[in-house]
């Protein structure tokens, strides 16, 4: 029993780092309707941007933590936004797999160029203790100060994002954008705006993201986001893709299952857990947990 | 004259292999290790192409594929090839083995293609891109846990039976069966797919069937280019097959035209020989390919080779 709630505790410290990073790809996906391929490597950047920050503020302490990870989740706001001007933007009125094939290159660009011996360099390099590193005990289940951190964050940064989606002008045009696109520029949505904010606004919970995975897993490299943002784009289709709750609840669920399966017998399979989850959700209900079934209309 | 085109295409491929090999001793080995690993290359690309181009299904796990066929024929060599052709073998007797081995590997490619195909195909764009591309990685990171075949140390000692023929032969044989396939009456249902799915299964095609056929195909010649590989490098490595090769090929393709066979082999010839012209600029290839493949998408999307401009086909 002990076990059970270390792992799901450790599960749910794991799944929130997924969430962050689902909700970017089912935000985006929800308005412009494409996968946004780059969006895990602005995880990595924001991992990057946190250690260099950190090197500036004390370390371990309560305000410096929270100056990296605002700093990194600026930056990150304004590399999504970037990138989306300048790649994805003049695309949008074409085909789907062209805006694909560039997301793929603005991806390998950022990964490639990070590993430029005068951007990142190769090698692995170490993540500063920028939050106070103690743990707790409750009982015999052992909660970490970075777990309590992470889970603390996450729930922040959700519970801002769903009032921020469903109460503010902004999010309100951002639904009414994925929607029906069209229809919202026709009541007086500037797209153009929202997309931007969309992407700023996804970016920015990956880089938080990328800073809450660096400080539970503190060795960092320019293909750290890869695999993460695999299991992540899982997640989003998990919960059922443009949802956002689902985006939340895809993640933790993905995170529990997959520390589970770490702690068991199978542990070498435990990437591949995230693939089987998929097809089996793509063949039974490709909609998603929370996502509703939509029929193609010609 | 057009209507026999990819017969005679066959036809000349197998002379020109011939006649190259006839004094392949005379040419310089530099020359003919490129050559080989050119044409390695435009196997892939051009098999590759009938998934992603003619039929319009992005695929990002073709180097998995080829994996697959590197490892199957590779192991066949190395365990079934000493049994079956004893000490002192005859040219004829080595040449139909490794035929045999090679087509064993393509068929093992095949089957992981419909093993693979058959639950993402039903997925459309991007999500295929992913689940492909996903895929790609489990059968590299299966490839790496089986201690049969080396693990994470590779298959080693495969004996060199990849002559410039074989290589040839191969590329004539794919350009052949991938263009004859998408000319002929059922291979129309792959540029339906690719134009409009939902108006090609409106008058009574079988996209999903015809995507899967696609996509088997295509992993079947990967899988020989893999067994080539194999038989030429005579070791095989997991991460020699990486997501890093997959975008090589799609970088192939796209630059070429997706669908347009000729400048997806002028691409692949051209990307093969691009790092070993301009040796300083090799340790930046990928950084390279990532902003071919941006500018491409904004400046140029029918391909930097793509002859025809054809408007009508793009939606």
């Amino acid at each position: 029993m002990v076990e059970f709630l270390q792992q799901v505790i450790n599960g749910v410290s794991l799944g929130a780092i997924y969430a962050l990073l689902a909700l970017g790809y089912t935000m985006v996906y929800g308005v412009l309707r494409f996968i946004n391929f780059a969006h895990c490597d602005v995880f990595m950047i924001g991992a990057f941007a946190g250690m260099y920050i950190g090197r500036h503020v004390p370390e371990e302490t309560v305000w410096g933590g929270l100056t990296v990870l605002a700093g990194a989740m600026l930056i990150c706001a304004v590399l999504g936004i970037v990138i989306e001007r300048l790649a994805y933007r003049p695309l949008r009125s074409g085909p789907t797999l062209n805006v694909l094939i560039t997301a793929i290159g603005v991806s390998l660009f950022l990964e490639y160029g990070a590993q430029d011996e005068h951007v990142f360099g190769q090698r692995p390099q170490a993540f500063p203790q920028i939050f106070p590193n103690t743990s707790f005990q409750l009982g015999d289940v052992r909660l970490s100060s970075n777990q309590l951190i992470v889970i603390v964050v996450t729930v922040i940064l959700l519970v801002g994002l769903r009032l921020f989606v469903m109460r503010t002008r902004l999010g309100t045009a951002m639904r009414a954008l994925s929607f029906n696109p069209k229809a919202a520029q026709l009541v007086g949505v500037n797209n153009n705006v929202v997309i931007s904010a969309t992407f700023g606004l996804g970016s920015a919970l990956a880089g938080a993201g990328g800073i809450l995975y660096a400080m539970n897993y503190p060795s960092i490299e320019p293909f750290m986001g890869v695999m993460p943002g695999l299991k992540a784009f899982v997640a989003a289709v998990l919960g059922g893709i443009g949802n956002i709750p689902g985006a939340a609840l895809g993640g933790l669920l993905l995170g529990v299952v997959e520390t589970f399966v770490n702690g068991s017998d199978y542990s070498t399979y435990k990437d591949a857990i995230a693939f089987a989850i998929l097809i089996l959700i793509l063949l039974f209900r490709p909609a998603g947990l929370l996502g509703r079934s939509t029929v193609e209309k010609v | 004259m057009r209507r026999y085109l990819p017969q005679l295409g066959l036809i000349f491929g197998i002379v020109v292999a011939a006649i190259v090999t006839r004094y392949s001793d005379a040419i310089d080995p530099y020359v003919l290790d490129i050559a080989t690993g050119a044409g390695i290359n435009v196997i892939l690309a051009v098999s590759l192409n009938l998934v992603n181009g003619h039929t319009g299904q992005f695929s990002l796990g073709h180097a998995g594929f080829m994996a697959v066929g590197a490892y199957v024929s590779g192991a066949c060599s190395l365990f079934l090839g000493p049994r079956l052709l004893g000490d002192d073998p005859t040219a004829l007797s080595q040449g139909l083995f490794f035929l045999g081995a090679l087509t064993v590997g393509g068929l093992g490619a095949g089957l992981a293609g419909l093993l693979v195909g058959v639950p993402s195909l039903r997925l459309r764009g991007d999500y295929l891109a992913l689940v492909t591309l996903g895929f790609g990685e489990i059968i590299r990171v299966i490839i790496q846990n089986m201690d049969v075949v080396g693990g994470a140390l590779g298959l080693n000692g495969i004996p060199p039976y990849t002559t410039i023929f074989w290589v040839l032969g191969c590329v004539a044989l794919t350009i052949y069966v991938v263009t004859s396939l998408v000319r002929s009456t059922y291979g129309r249902g792959f540029i339906a797919t690719h134009d409009d799915e939902v108006a090609a299964a409106s008058v009574g095609l079988d996209t999903t069937r015809y995507k899967i056929v696609a996509f088997v195909v295509g992993a079947f010649f990967a899988g020989i280019a893999g067994g080539l590989y194999g038989h030429f490098k005579l070791t095989v490595l997991p991460t020699g097959f990486d997501f890093t090769k997959s975008i090589e090929i799609v970088v192939m393709v796209i630059l070429g035209g997706m669908g347009n066979t000729l400048g997806v082999v002028l691409a692949a010839i051209l990307l093969t020989l691009l790092p070993e012209l301009l040796r300083p600029i090799a340790e930046y290839r990928m950084v390279l390919y990532a902003l071919l493949l941006i500018a491409l998408m904004l400046l140029r999307p029918q391909g930097l080779l793509n002859i025809r401009v054809s408007k009508k086909r793009r939606t």
